[in-house]
């Protein structure tokens, strides 16, 4: 296998993940970032186990905390009657 | 201002209670997640956001639409969020309550790459293994992820819930926490990398218990 200098390395291409999915990579990064893939299964296995990771941490639920809505709208009826009079 | 902004604010000024509560009701969680990753005890957090929503009832008349509403709210949030972190970690012991930033060490563990020495210098030195699809959307997993994100940096952490979870833009991200482009990207891959790490481990172990 032909592997001159200019490649990108597994090690290498690990950092480059997020700006890959979001377009950010220069052209001449990105299409030495796509020569890696198309001979390196096991990078392929990664980008493949990071769009996975992105999915689930989507899925995540968002905990839910109410706040103590009876204060709240105290201070809102508050500030409303603040306005009103001033 | 935003359009859908300006017409929110607007009602707010007026004292609309239903437009306030929906307002109350969208953001909370997302406020919770964010304070819980700055003060030690969800107790605590449940406070900041206590205190953030009556900021954010005083300062609406003064609000000038210069970002979004909802990056304005949750600049108020953080900023209280830290300010009692920071109280809080002078009258406890640091290390227990906050884990210091890691925010520069590598994706993944530089063992897992070959030496100078190898066949290819910075290859995989061995190849990660394939997650098994079928345990890929077991509630456990999710648990295991909402963990693993609960275990992060508080700035990674806030960075992951607002691109990853809240789907919120880079640009969003920055001005609600009040951090620079180059380091959002840095936190957010540093977030997802960990995340990921943690996951192979997970079903590492899944698949030697089978």
């Amino acid at each position: 296998m032909n592997r001159p200098g200019a490649e990108i390395t597994c090690r290498e291409l690990v950092e480059l993940v997020s700006d890959y999915f979001e377009g950010r990579l220069p052209d001449p990064v990105r299409i030495r970032f796509d020569d890696h893939l198309a001979l390196c299964p096991g990078c392929v296995t990664y980008l493949q186990q990071m769009r996975t990771t992105m999915t689930l941490v989507s899925r995540v639920e968002v905990l839910e905390r109410r706040p103590e809505v009876a204060a709240l709208l105290d201070a809102f009826r508050g500030f409303g009657a603040g306005l009103s009079s001033g | 201002m935003l359009h859908t902004d300006f017409e929110l604010v607007t009602r707010l000024r007026g004292g609309d209670e239903h437009a306030f509560m929906a307002l109350v009701d969208r953001y909370s969680g997302l406020m919770f997640r964010l304070a819980r990753s700055h003060v030690p005890s969800a107790a605590v957090a449940e406070e900041v956001v206590q205190e953030a929503w009556l900021g954010v009832v005083a300062g609406l008349d003064g609000f000038e639409g210069r970002s979004s509403l909802k990056t304005w709210i949750l600049r108020i949030l953080t900023n209280r969020a830290k300010t009692r972190g920071e109280r809080e970690r002078r009258t406890i012991p640091f290390s227990c309550v906050y884990p210091v930033d890691e925010d520069d060490g590598p994706a993944v563990d530089p063992d897992r790459f070959q030496g100078p020495d190898g066949r290819y210098p910075g290859g995989w030195a061995s190849f990660p293994e394939t997650w098994p699809e079928e345990r890929l959307l077991a509630s456990e997993t999710i648990g295991c992820v909402r963990d693993a994100i609960r275990a992060l940096p508080a700035r990674q952490q806030d960075v992951i819930v607002l691109r990853d979870v809240e789907g919120w833009s880079s640009e969003e991200v920055c001005a609600a926490l009040d951090i620079s482009e180059g380091n959002q990207r840095v936190l957010l891959h540093r977030a997802r990398s960990r995340v990921r790490d943690v996951l192979e481990g997970y079903f590492e172990m899944a698949t030697v218990a089978a």
